[in-house]
This record gives structure tokens, sequence and C-alpha cells, in this order.
């Protein structure tokens, strides 16, 4: 008999519609794997299998009552813990908002649903989606599960290690500085990060307003496409959402996988291709331009300065939004309040509430954020981290006017022992070099499996002007079509 | 030479509304040097006459048509309060109590 949990989404979703399983079965198996394995992976921090198994049957009397049903209808999916989901817990990886149920569905939740997909529960994360190895979850770390003693990446490690562990076919994550595409490159699965204001901010708990972008995670980048296609789209609720239609990402897939990169030229950073990098991920990514150019991808070398100072902005800039939006978390809408014993004043209580509720890497960034806006730093640290960001934009343009797509590493390492760097934060910082710049511009990237290092997943990162998904799509799909998707040891 | 003094941070924390502990005061203090003197590396970059970025989409004034759509119940508005009164959030004092005497 079939194993459900080993299909792809694109397959479960042709079973179901073909009547040959049904949803809830596709479910109940998804369901089992979790409680087989999630002691040792901690990918869930909530399981919802009541609302998932009522989903599941709808979309089974939908079928049975003659529906036309979409092409992901009856797909188990896992979502980070930073999107709201309605009477559902909502922690965001923090001891703050522990308990918490949200009174309303994020945007790409509701689309979600509309679309018949069944959400499984809610993912691990580096709390507030700060961190690059799921570790400064208040919840406990994720384990890798092709080295459970290993990270899985972050900030969504829950999310991609879910996808690895065979726990669902399809996950939602969040990427900020990469925390979509570096867990996806470190688990061996497909990671994108959308366009900027390609997918909806709305529910999504803000870390860092003018980076956070929600996008689809899975095994395959065409199953990628298909979640993508689902849940991008103009959002009234988000006044940065982009008034265009999604790219057709998903006929990019389809075209990519027939493995002919004619008339595509694509550009190597030069700057992410010497050293900084593990000698076994660059040679795994030489590798993978040699693939690419024997499918007839013209390959040229593109220089853009200003990428080595991506990092320093970068932790200029999110630190600085963060400081703003996690001022919400004051004790009196919703989540912990601490030490209100009817004489300690509301900024006491606030104090006492937050020192309890976030933890050190919420802390640290919080206050860098705090400085680097302070009148005496601002010019010199956010004002200048801004301008910096003017010319990293810069960089891509220039480059996009010589070739269609940058490829790069995803990562400069593959995944690393838990508790090998959380303490110094910044060798922490180092795991997103290669992601950040994309979030600065606002263009999509996406990291797709190109091979293993000492026997650890080497993720390809693949960046496209903006609002032009469909060609990383394309050459995602091109690349995994030689390298075939990666399988991790059994658990 | 530090960047920030083990004063500074007790200062960014209160502006930040974190009751930190002595301890991890002398832990964040070494920790926010490191992290500053890497970021102030921004500082190498030329770029006086550049613009800043604050957001990759040009879009400006965004408005949607005034009609009323459903909204929160004041119920389900205040499902997650710690604390509520009489359909309000209810806060622990604001004021000193002999000053608002």
């Amino acid at each position: 008999m079939t194993d459900l949990t080993r299909l792809t989404a694109t397959e479960i979703a042709g079973l179901v519609a073909s009547g040959e399983t049904s949803a809830v079965e596709v479910t109940r198996a998804h369901l089992a794997r979790i409680a087989a394995v999630d002691d040792r992976v901690n990918a869930f921090l909530h399981v919802d299998t009541e609302g998932a198994l009522a989903a599941a049957g709808a979309v089974d009397a939908r079928r049975a009552a003659g529906e036309e049903l979409g092409p992901l209808a009856g797909v188990p999916v896992a979502v980070k813990d930073v999107l709201t989901t309605k009477g559902v817990p909502t922690t965001v990886g923090s001891k703050i908002l522990e308990g918490w149920r949200p009174p309303y569905d994020s945007t790409i939740v509701q689309r979600l649903r509309a679309a018949g997909t069944v959400m499984l529960g809610k993912t691990n994360m580096d709390e507030f989606a700060m961190g690059s190895s799921t570790e400064y979850s208040a919840y406990g770390a994720t384990h890798n599960p092709w080295d459970l003693d290993r990270i899985p990446g972050g900030s969504g490690g829950g999310s991609s290690a879910a996808l690895a562990a065979y726990e669902a076919p399809l996950a939602i994550g969040s990427d900020t500085g990469g925390s979509i595409r570096q867990p996806a490159a470190v688990t061996g699965t497909v990671g994108a990060k959308p366009t900027y204001g390609g997918t909806s901010r709305y529910g999504l708990v803000a870390f860092s307003s003018s980076l956070d972008t929600p996008g689809p995670c899975a095994r395959t980048v065409l199953d990628a496409a298909l979640l993508h296609a689902v849940i991008g789209g103009h959002d009234p609720r988000d006044s940065t959402s982009i008034p265009a239609p999604v790219p057709d990402v998903v006929a990019a897939a389809k075209l990519g996988a027939s493995g002919d990169l004619t008339g595509v030229k694509l550009g190597v950073v030069t700057e992410f291709s010497g050293d900084g990098g593990e000698p076994g991920v660059q040679a795994a990514f030489r590798e993978a331009v040699e693939t690419l150019t024997k499918m007839g991808a013209e390959i040229v070398e593109v220089s853009c300065p200003h990428f080595r100072y991506a990092l320093p902005a970068y932790y200029l800039i999110a630190p600085s939004e963060c400081s703003s939006n996690l001022a919400r978390f004051d004790g009196v809408r919703f989540g912990l309040r601490v030490g209100d014993d009817g004489n300690r004043s509301l900024e006491e209580v606030m104090s006492l509430t937050r020192e309890a509720g976030f933890g050190p890497e919420v802390k640290r960034r919080i206050m860098i954020g705090t400085y680097a806006l302070s009148s005496g730093y601002y010019d010199a640290y956010y004002g200048q981290a801004q301008k910096v960001r003017t010319l990293i934009t810069r960089d891509f343009t220039s480059a996009f006017e010589q070739v269609d797509a940058l490829i790069s590493p995803t990562t400069p390492f593959v995944a690393f022992p838990i508790g090998s760097r959380t303490s110094d934060p910044y060798q922490m910082y180092l795991a997103d070099l290669y992601t950040i710049p994309t979030n600065l511009y606002g263009g999509p990237g996406i990291s797709v499996p190109c091979g293993l290092s000492e026997g650890l997943p080497v993720g390809l990162q693949i960046m496209a002007p903006t609002m032009a998904d469909d060609r990383m799509y394309r050459v995602a799909a091109a690349l995994e079509s030689a390298v075939g998707t990666l399988t991790p040891p059994a658990l | 030479m530090a960047a920030i003094s083990r004063e500074e941070v007790a200062h960014l924390a209160r502006l930040s509304r974190l009751a930190v502990t002595e301890e991890e005061l002398d832990t964040f203090a070494g920790q926010l040097d490191v992290i500053l003197q890497s970021v102030a590396q921004v500082g190498e970059v030329a770029a006086a006459d550049i613009p800043p970025t604050s957001h990759s989409v040009p879009l400006t004034n965004v408005l949607r048509e005034d009609v009323v759509v459903p909204g929160l119940t004041p119920q389900e508005a205040l499902s997650g309060a710690p604390d509520a009164e009489e359909q309000r959030f209810r806060v622990p004092r604001i004021l000193d109590e002999d000053v608002a005497s």
C-alpha cells in the first residue's frame, strides 16, 4: 500500500480528486506520522487534530457532492506559528503569547482554507522569527531530520523539518532575512520568498514590516509553485500589497521541469562565490552551475559590490523596525501580564511583562533597534543603513540589466550542530549572509536542493527581479529535474 | 574601544521597557558591543548623496472605499486581554495616587 506521507502535494491532490483516496485518509496518515516522529523532531508547537479532520471531511463531502476541487484540495499543510489562526493557538515561538487564540485568520490562512487545504497545525520557529536555527524558540529547538543533533535552520525550522520528516507535504513560512530559504537549504527541501508585497502580511505577526514576506515551502518546486499561486495576490487589508496578479509560477515550474534553459542568462554573484562559504557548499554549488550550463543556460559572473554591506545594514534596519513593532506587546490587549499586584504602575507592569515574556535574542534586537533609532545615532546607523539599502537595490537593478536571474549558494554552511552558535549572536547572523540582500531589495528568491556535502543538504539560491517570481521557479525546476529530490535517512 | 557601555545598555533597557537583571546586563553589554561594532561597517560606504530606502514597494496613499465591512465584536477583541472591564481593556494605574488625588 502507498505510504501517503511520501507523496508530493500534486500526487495527493490527484488521488483525492479521482477518489482513489480520501482527504480524511491522507490527513490521518500525516497525523499518525506526526505522532510517531515529532517527539524527536519537535516541528510542531500545536497539532489541530480535530480541525484538520473536519477540514478534510468537508473536502470529501464537496467531492461526493460533485463539486469541482482546487489544485491543492485535500492536501495537508503545516503553518508557521507566525500567522494568526482563528481559535487556534498562535505563539510566534514566544512565551509572551503563550495560550493566545487569535479572534481572526490571517489572509494566508483564509486562502489556504478556501483552497481546501487541510491545516495540520502550527510549526516551531525562532521567537518572533528572529534567528537562523529555531534554537531561539521559547518551546525548545526543532531537530533536523537529516541529523537530529543538528539545527533545521531558522526562523522557519519547524516548517522545513516537518517537510523533511514527511509530517506534511506543504508548509508556510515567512522570510525577513532568509527564514524560508535557509531552513529549506539545510533540510534539503524547497522554499520560496515571493516578491515583497506579492503575499499578504495581514495577520502575520510583524517583525520587520518592510521586509517580512510569507511564502511557500514544499519538497518539490511544482508543489511550492502551486502553494504560491494559492496564497499570493493582492490583499486590500495589506497597504503594501502589490495590486497586480501573481506571475504564472505554476506554468514556469512546469516549463522548467523539461530541463531546457536555452536562452536563459544567469549571473553568479562574484561576492558570494569566493571565500566565506564552506568548501563542500562551494563544491556543490559549482557542480550545480555546470549542470545549469549543460541545460543551455548562459552563465556569467556579476559583481554586486554593496552586497557585503547587506548583513550590517539588515542588522540595523530589522532591529529598528522590530523595536517599534514589538512595542505592542505591553501586557494590555493580549498575551502575558506579569506583576499586576494592584500597586505597581502600568510602566512597571509593562517592563516586568516584557522581561518575562521575551527571550534573549528578542531583547537584544529590541535594544539594538532602540539604539540605532536614538537621536545622535540615527544618522550614523539607521539612516546610513537605509542609504546602503538603496545601493544594494541599485546593484540588483544593474545586475538584472545583464542577466535574467542571479544565483548563489543559499547559505555559507550546512546544518550546524545544535548549541554551536548560540553563545555568539553574530556567528548566528552569518547564516543569512547570502539571503539578506534579496529582502533589502524586495525581489523574490528560492532555495532548491543542489546536492550533499558530507551527507548534509546544500541549497542553491535563485534571485529574480521584483514581480518576476516565475523566472526563479523555471530555473529551480530545471535544476530539480537533474538533481532530484533529496531523501533523508529513516527516522 | 567598546562601542557601548554597561550603563548605556541599562539605559536602552529602560527605554525598551525591559526590566533586565544585573546578570543579563553583563551578558548583553558584551554581546551588543560585538553586534554594534560589526554593523558599524555601514559607515564605510560613501553614501552622502544617496537617498534612503524605507520600503521596496513604490506605493503611496493606499486608500480603500469608505464602506462598512464586518469587524471584530467587542467580545472577540477582548478575548485575549489579560484583564477587561465594561467592554474595555483594564490596565494597571497610570498615575501615582498622590498625584491623581
